[in-house]
């Protein structure tokens, strides 16, 4: 179950979009995000969704398990797409069965906002898909460092995220680990009335708890015991290396914008 | 009851980028009554092989025969429920599964998911904590103030509380003490006799599945590569060390032996006493021949 799920996971790899710097793709990403928004006809989505696919393309994850892994999503995606339809009343009535009435501008609207939702939901995908949870990190990291100035803590924001990432398998495999012992006590999560499965939670929790805790714990003291003492100071055993093909990442970002201004309606 | 696995095949992950074979064309029979040892490698499979033994996986390829019930690649099965109140499965690190305000409560858990009524588990808890040797207080305890190896005997005894047909042990005996390791291994072997058991034990410990198992399966590579008589195979070093495995102390000391003293013993011993028993034999012979 939990096996297909792809939301932060990283797949290794050696495509381009793997090779980049992390904190080009953190910038690229970001940049995105707004860009998307510059969308508003069907040329313009179009061209998103191309770029998109595009994006995909290069990082040579194949689209069959990206939108495999993505399923919960779509079902949001379906929900928002049939809101749009049925609570927008602007355009040519194009559907009325009884009570429910599609217009024209619920319809284009509906399917703006989907492909809106997918390429932005692809390409943060395809970020943490392609980069490592601890390159991420130190994107970050670096990013912000301008906000130390304002006092605040990057460098622990940064350890915090990336002990919170490097702990999600190890959680992940002791959920499993548990939830097939207290099947096999006779404990189903998977089934019965909704009341049973909150029920059947409790001893699937409370144990996790305890060893979340019990690890928390015993990883302060081993960075103790390792004379961890905080970021001042402290260098960098893995450098990011900022290329050409990053910059070029970001042009061609921006040849996107003024692309999608000038087709904009 | 009897366990089947047929050509069975298993693959973590399947259909995505981190899929990982498992499994590969297993065939295991597990006879009513038997004490077989699973032993194997760290990685050939030993736990996945488990897990099909009560359908927490269910084969990729193949089948699996649990009693009546079959389990077969890519048929949905439903209402697993009564395969696992039979097959009870003592996990690594059982003490981890511990969840509940006091130990009794925690015992009776899972005799009463399965519909047992409170009075009888409750009972039943009473006497395994007994029976395992721990204080009769502990039941109104919380399992965490427990010591890590009272713990373990908690969750077992909260497997055992269900009376499965057929139990299955993976490393019931990791970290503890050598006294503790032999009194729960004694202790399984005891109810294997009394309650006419089906145990499986999946092990390192070649020392346990020698003195325990009257059947032992090699995995090696995520297949069944050797199946048979403990003796046959703990005799035949060659064929162990293929499978980086080591025989059990007691052959590898009656090996010494036989070449120091130049001369070779009746039979291959799987236990301490045995081996004792053998040599001492060996040596009242020798004296008579004098």
């Amino acid at each position: 179950m939990m096996e297909k799920m792809i939301f932060g996971r990283f797949i290794p790899g050696d495509s381009i979009i793997h090779r980049m710097d992390p904190r080009a793709k953190i910038l690229f990403v970001f940049v995105f995000i707004a860009i998307v928004f510059i969308a508003n006809s069907a040329v313009t989505y179009g061209i998103l969704l191309g770029f998109t696919l595009l994006v995909v393309f290069l990082s040579k994850i194949r689209l069959y398990f990206l939108i495999n892994g993505l399923k919960p999503v779509f079902i949001l995606l379906i929900f928002t797409f049939l809101l749009h339809i049925f609570f927008t009343r602007e355009g040519d009535l194009l559907v009325d069965i009884g009570f429910i009435e599609i217009y024209e501008e619920g319809l284009r609207q509906g399917i703006f906002i989907s492909i809106r939702f997918l390429v932005l939901v692809f390409i943060t995908s395809i970020l943490t898909l392609t980069t490592s949870p601890i390159s991420i990190t130190d994107g970050i990291e670096v990013l912000l460092g301008p906000f130390k100035r304002v006092k605040l803590p990057v460098h622990e924001l940064a350890l915090m995220m990336s002990i919170s990432l490097r702990f999600i398998p190890t959680l992940m495999d002791e959920t499993g680990k548990i939830l097939k012992a207290q099947m096999a006590r006779g404990s189903d999560i998977g089934s019965g009335p909704v009341k049973e499965r909150i029920k059947a939670v409790v001893p699937l929790l409370i144990p996790l708890f305890v060893s979340a805790f019990k690890r928390a714990e015993d990883l302060a003291t081993a960075m103790e015991v390792r004379g961890y003492r905080g970021g001042e100071g402290r260098t960098r055993y893995r450098q990011l290396d900022w290329r050409f093909k990053d910059s070029l990442s970001l042009l061609v970002l921006a040849g996107l914008a003024g692309m999608l201004w000038y087709f904009r309606v | 009851m009897d366990i089947l696995l047929k050509e069975v095949g298993y693959s973590y992950a399947k259909d995505t980028p981190f899929e990982k074979r498992a499994l590969t064309n297993v065939s295991l029979h597990i006879p009513s009554g038997s004490y077989t040892a699973i032993i194997g490698h760290t990685g050939s499979g030993k736990s996945t092989v488990l897990q099909h033994l009560n359908a927490l996986l269910k084969p990729t390829e193949g089948s699996v025969v649990i009693g009546e019930r079959k389990i077969e690649a890519g048929v949905k099965a439903k209402n697993l429920r009564d395969v696992r109140r039979q097959v009870g499965i003592v996990f690594q690190f059982p003490e981890q599964q511990l969840f509940d305000e006091t130990v009794l409560k925690d015992i009776m858990f899972g005799p009463m998911n399965y519909g047992v009524p409170e009075e009888e588990a409750s009972r039943r808890a009473h006497e395994l904590v007994e029976q395992l040797g721990l204080p009769s207080e502990v039941l109104a305890k919380s399992p965490f103030d427990l010591s890590g190896g009272q713990m373990r005997r908690v969750a077992i005894a909260g497997v055992l509380a269900m009376e499965p047909d057929v139990l299955v042990l993976d490393e019931p005996t990791a970290g503890l003490d050598p006294r503790g390791r032999r009194e729960i291994m004694d202790l399984f072997h005891q109810l294997h006799i009394q309650k006419g058991l089906t145990t499986v034990l999946v092990t390192h410990s070649m020392e346990d599945a020698a003195r325990y198992a009257d059947t032992v399966a090699i995995m090696h590579d995520g297949r069944c590569v050797v199946t048979g008589d403990p003796a046959e195979i703990f005799s035949n070093e060659e064929q162990l060390r293929d499978y980086r495995l080591e025989p059990p102390r007691t052959i590898r000391l009656q090996r010494k032996f036989e070449e120091k003293a130049g001369i070779t013993l009746d039979a291959i011993s799987l236990t301490e006493e045995a081996l004792a028993k053998n040599i001492a034999l060996a040596l009242s012979e020798g004296r008579d021949s004098e």
